[in-house]
């Protein structure tokens, strides 16, 4: 039923990362191999999160850019807490911690923008230097390299490991499922659910959603408050992951997330974009990462590769529209 | 809901409404009976889109009653309003074009029943039962940013269908159709009729409506000023009553024989808008266009200013030839442009009225290294402004301030400022009240003494017919008829349906 | 109208809050926070950001924002720096060390326009959203500042480059000598020049300029050049004074600048914005978080500090029916060819 749709940025992006692969393997067979396969998922993981985020709100028709501030808070102090209070606090319990976290920082952003009805940019802008600041004069601004032993134990958990022909050992982490799960979640809510439907109908036209009775500001008030949970689950699993609790990791990462899920085909203008599409975009950004210097490319390079994606891949979408424009009476 | 056996559907009493001190709706009472189809005309700023707020919930009155079945309504709201059954079906239809036309059509009936799950077969079975109701075929799948006027319109009457409806209130309905569209229309209302739903039009010309309604309100200024059976009303006792005033203008007085040719177009053509576009424009000549939504009226409009860009042919002016689809060229051989949509095509809505007048007039006031002679510039625009007899508290205040009319006037003094040859009018009066309509008549009559070359591009027939020498009317992009100004209203309406 | 309804605009506001700030610290640390070496010390510090907070400014009077300033102040330096460095060497002195840092100057201008012309095209013809062009562009940017020096710094100026940077101008820091300057020179061409003029107006309404007969395509293309050269100059303080240029100087100035000019009163839609505004909020922040600095509040409190006032503002604002109201862009009309009649 569907065909290739080359006006879709879903299809654009997953020839580029056919040929990326496809121009690897020619210049390193070895390429093609599960340690580069578990790596890139590795990799995907906190990234694929933020990116399930940062769309959500795209969709809506408002932008984040604070997700990462909520990550770094909430990770931090989680550890925080295991650290000095509840050292034999299972892994689960302080995922639900920092997740909670998360969302506690993502209802100040929802009010700020459900009921004060401020620009979403701004709001989170505000938010981003707020958290930040918060965190690291009140909470801490120290390094803890010394995880809680159930954050440890955490990381130590595979999916699965082997050992390559060539002797190199590959592993899934089991942080992986988080993301699956959050994928699963994000799709049920988005597609399964009336609020979902609301979600994509406010960033249609809020005032058609408005007229027709649509909550607005509680759809709203969910969207932050699941950006900020998510956020919080993406911030605990980046420390266990890293084995340490930085509390200056994360921040600065939110534009390249947004970048990944446009890059994806969601609209900044809101009401499009499909999870489909925004973990494509997150591959392609991992892979850039991971393995431009397969392709030969010297890794110094690995930033304008990038900003070359963005371009283009925001471009043509972009120019093909205005040329349509151009033609239509 | 539990209905007294002779309450009427919806009944209105003394509804009034004021936006920051200005009265919208006054003292506005009248009733729709189950299965009764209303009429509600009125002008542009009469206060029709007023009551449809009110009575949609999305506006709350002043005071005044409004009953339902005879049960009292305080504090309606989107949802309560349409828990009543109560469907508005708003001119801009307020659909979500990125969603499927079955999403669009079951999403309120969803919402209504208080689900929180979307069972996706559901809503496809109710939109395909919908669509099936009112024998239409439209793709359930589609996007709706990609259907046609017509097809999204129906889509809006399907949505308003889909949960129980006693009352729907269509604003502006017949604007974007063409006749045949119209005709189907009108099938459908004469079935809701059937079904008990009663049907509120609300419009500036409901000629076309007239055939279905059973009664007719006539709203001027925020106030009822003629209500009756629709029997007893055509479209000349419609406009008298909306205007307020018995006789039309007079048209224009002839132009002299001698008057230059002062814009030629020469097969203009643009793929999918218009083709063939021939035309001679002289000086002192006011030309009509006209034609259905759709008919190429607006994208032929936007050619001559440059917005559009032709696939072939040519325009002159004054004998020289005007690159084309460059508005900058357009506007430096002396051809200005009033669009249509005045508030997001032609104003700058939060900047002042000087500077929406001034913006025109830059390079003349152009010293060295692009510095501007500000005084010079001000005085140049508040020249303009007391010409075109604006009434602004202050010229430094918000153009969006402004009444419509005076909105109007502000456009029309960004173009004269520049001594066009030509000016091009699309849509001159929309939006504008009466009053303030007569005006700028009289300010196009005026330009054309003066020589001026003036094109109106409208769908209001009386305004063509006052202000034009020539009409001519499009359809599907081509010229297909040519008339005189000051035919009878009815040949032209017959003339442009057919 | 009350006047104290009229004296409610934002610029106006800010003016108190940068006064009650002010006095506020001198109050709270009046030996420290007065003394003639703390004021100094400000003077010197702010202009940086200050500058490129005027580039982004500049971007988003016309409704659009301009996220590539960090990348072209850093890719500017650095190819200054390379001039300085390799062509003039650390040990150039007298005329010849000033010549060559003219030099420099003038490549980094060149560097920063050619940069912003870039990112008018991208916009202006090509039709990219701003903020997606300007995010590409600036990692461009950066990255190719990055494969340049390979991610390391720069040093080895001549003496003569700290002047740009730590020298003072008739006892006046010259950095502050400079953004005082370029706020004048933004400030009297946005009020008194046409193309000024063009921009507030685009900003307020695109489609209404093209309508107008307005060149916007040149209009925007100007505004990132005109941007893309204040980053490069405020690319050229922070090189003088950190005396070294590198990839990832000042990465935390991107949203810092748009934190500013929004405080400001700059409207990020478009249209409205007061290069006082832009000043006072500049000024407001760094007495306050030198003021804390003096009160031994961390240095990260000044970015908790910097965001609450930022939303403060934004919530006065749109009490005040000020900030909001302003700037809601017109909602998207799924029928273009309807006409407008809407009677209320």
């Amino acid at each position: 039923m569907k065909r290739l749709d080359f006006s879709r940025n879903e299809t654009l992006v997953a020839l580029v990362i056919l040929g990326f692969c496809a121009l690897a393997t020619i210049s390193d067979p070895s390429f093609l191999s599960m340690p580069t396969l578990t790596d890139l998922l590795r990799g995907g993981i906190v990234l694929g999160i933020f990116a399930v985020a940062a769309m959500v709100v795209l969709v809506s028709g408002g932008i984040d850019v604070s997700f990462t501030a909520i990550a770094a808070f909430a990770m931090y102090s989680t550890t925080l807490i295991l650290v000095s209070l509840a050292p034999g606090l299972p892994w689960p319990l302080a995922f639900a911690l920092s997740v909670g976290i998360g969302a506690a920082l993502g209802a100040i952003n929802g009010i700020f923008i459900a009921f004060f009805g401020l620009p979403t940019l701004i709001v989170t802008l505000g938010t981003l230097s707020i958290f930040r600041g918060f965190l690291l004069t009140f909470v801490g601004s120290k390094l803890i390299s010394n995880l809680p032993q159930s954050m440890r134990d955490f990381s130590k958990q595979m999916l699965f490991r082997g050992t390559n022909a060539d002797g190199s050992f590959f592993s899934l982490p089991l942080a992986f499922l988080a993301l699956v799960g959050v994928v699963v979640l994000t799709w049920f809510i988005l597609n399964r659910t009336l609020l979902g439907r609301s979600i994509f109908a406010i960033g249609g036209s809020v005032e058609s959603a408005r007229r027709i009775g649509v909550n607005v500001r509680a759809v709203q008030f969910f969207i932050y408050v699941y950006v900020g949970a998510l956020a919080g689950l993406a911030g605990i699993i980046h420390a266990s992951m890293a084995r340490v609790a930085n509390p200056f990791d994360l921040v600065g990462l939110e534009l390249s997330v947004i970048a990944a899920v446009v890059l994806g085909g969601a609209r900044l203008t809101g009401g499009v974009g499909t999870l489909t599409g925004t973990l494509l975009g997150v591959t392609l950004i991992v892979l850039v990462r991971n393995s431009l210097i397969v392709i030969g490319i010297p890794s110094t390079w690995q930033s304008v590769a990038i900003g070359v994606l963005i371009l283009v891949g925001t471009g043509l979408p972009a120019w093909q529209a205005k040329r349509a424009a151009a033609r239509a009476g | 809901m539990p209905a007294a056996a002779d309450a009427p559907l919806i009944a209105m009493r003394g509804v009034t409404k004021t936006y920051s001190g200005i009265t919208a709706l006054e003292d506005v009472g009248f009733s729709i009976a189950a299965g009764e189809a209303v009429s509600l005309a009125g002008e542009n700023g009469s206060g029709k889109s007023t009551l449809i707020k009110i009575l949609a919930g999305v506006e709350q009155r002043d005071s005044g009653e409004i009953s339902f079945g005879g049960q009292p309504q305080n504090g309606l709201t989107p949802r309560t309003a349409a828990a009543a059954g109560v469907k508005v079906i708003f001119q801009d239809f307020s659909l979500f074009p990125n969603l499927t036309v079955a999403e669009n059509i079951g999403f309120s009936a969803e919402l209504g029943a208080g689900h929180r799950l979307v069972n996706r077969g559901r809503v496809r079975a109710l939109a395909e039962a919908t669509l099936q109701r009112l024998g239409v075929q439209i793709d359930l799948d589609a996007r709706v940013e990609s259907l046609p006027v017509a097809h999204k319109q129906l889509v809006a009457i399907c949505r308003a269908l889909a949960t129980e409806a006693r009352l729907i209130i269509m604003d502006e309905p017949t604007t974007a159709l063409t006749g045949r569209e119209v005709a189907t229309l009108l099938g459908i209302i004469r079935r809701l009729k059937a079904d008990g739903v009663a049907v509120l039009f609300v419009s500036h010309k409901l000629a076309e409506v007239l055939e279905v309604c059973e009664h007719v309100v006539v709203l001027r200024n925020g106030r009822k000023v003629a209500e009756g059976p629709a029997a007893e009303f055509d479209q000349a006792k419609l406009t008298r009553h909306m205007t307020g005033r018995d006789v039309a203008d007079a048209p224009p007085e002839a132009l002299p024989p001698d008057a230059p040719l002062l814009m030629a177009v020469r097969g203009l053509a643009k793929a999918g808008a218009f083709a063939a576009v021939d035309f001679d424009l002289h000086g002192g000549e006011v030309l009509g266009i006209s034609g259905l939504l759709g008919s190429g009226r607006t994208s032929l409009a936007k050619a001559l200013f440059g917005l559009v860009i032709p696939d072939t042919g040519s325009v002159r002016v004054d004998g020289r030839d005007v690159a084309l689809g460059d508005p900058l060229a357009a506007a430096h051989a002396g051809i200005g442009y009033v669009p249509e949509d005045r508030l997001t095509e032609g104003l700058f809505l939060t900047q002042s009225i000087l500077r929406n007048v001034g913006i025109g007039r830059l390079e003349a006031h152009g010293r060295a290294a692009g510095v501007l002679d500000l005084a010079g510039l001000w005085a140049d625009a508040t020249d303009w402004l007391k010409r075109l007899a604006v009434k602004a508290p202050r010229v430094t205040a918000e153009v969006r301030s402004l009444s419509g009319g005076n909105q109007q006037r502000v456009v029309l003094a960004r173009w004269l400022s520049r001594s066009p040859r030509v000016l091009v009018l699309n849509g001159p009066s929309v939006g504008v009240d009466v009053g303030s309509k007569a005006e700028i008549h009289g300010i196009i009559r005026e330009l054309s003494a003066q020589g001026l070359g003036v094109i109106v591009i409208s769908d209001d027939l009386p305004e063509l017919l006052t202000t034009c020498h020539r009409i001519l009317v499009m359809k599907d992009g081509r010229i297909t008829d040519e008339l005189a100004g000051g035919t009878a209203e009815a040949d032209l309406a017959r003339r442009l349906a057919s | 109208m009350s006047i104290a309804a009229r004296f409610a605009g934002t610029e106006a506001r800010l003016a108190v809050i940068a006064v009650v700030v002010f006095v506020a610290m001198a109050l709270l640390s009046p030996d420290r926070f007065l003394s003639v070496q703390n004021l100094t010390s400000m003077a010197f510090q702010f202009p940086e950001f200050a500058i490129l907070a005027l580039a982004t400014t500049v971007a988003m009077l016309t409704g659009g924002i301009d996220l590539s300033v960090v990348g072209i102040a850093n890719l500017s330096a650095i190819i200054a720096a390379t001039i300085l460095i390799q062509i003039a060497g650390p040990a150039a002195v007298g005329p010849d060390a000033v010549l060559w840092l003219a030099a420099s100057m003038a490549a980094a201008l060149v560097v920063g326009a050619v940069a912003g012309l870039f990112n008018g095209i991208l916009i202006a013809v090509l039709g990219l959203p701003a903020i997606l062009a300007t995010l590409g562009s600036g990692l461009i940017f950066t990255g190719i500042a990055v494969a340049l020096t390979g991610g390391s710094a720069m040093m080895g100026f001549p003496a003569a480059t700290a002047w740009l940077g730590n020298g003072l101008l008739f006892g006046v820091p010259v950095p502050l000598v400079l953004f005082a300057v370029l706020a004048l020179g933004i400030g009297f061409l946005l009020t008194r020049t046409g193309f000024g003029l063009k921009i507030q107006m685009f900003g307020t309404n695109p489609l209404a300029a093209r309508f107008a007969a307005v060149n916007v395509t040149s209009v925007l293309i100007r505004v990132y050049v005109l941007s893309g050269m204040l980053a490069a100059i405020a690319g050229m303080v922070i090189m003088s004074r950190a005396n070294s240029a590198k990839a990832d100087y000042g990465s935390s100035y991107i949203l810092l600048a748009v934190l500013i000019a929004v405080l400001g009163g700059v409207n990020p839609y478009g249209g409205y914005g007061k290069i006082i505004g832009v000043v006072l909020a500049v000024l407001s922040m760094q007495f306050l978080s030198s003021g804390l600095n003096m009160l031994q509040v961390s240095n990260f409190a000044r970015e908790l500090i910097w965001g609450s006032l930022l939303i403060f503002v934004m919530i006065v604002n749109s009490k005040t029916g000020f900030g909001m109201r302003r700037g809601k862009p017109a909602p998207a009309r799924p029928r273009p060819e309807q006409s407008s009649g809407s009677g209320r």
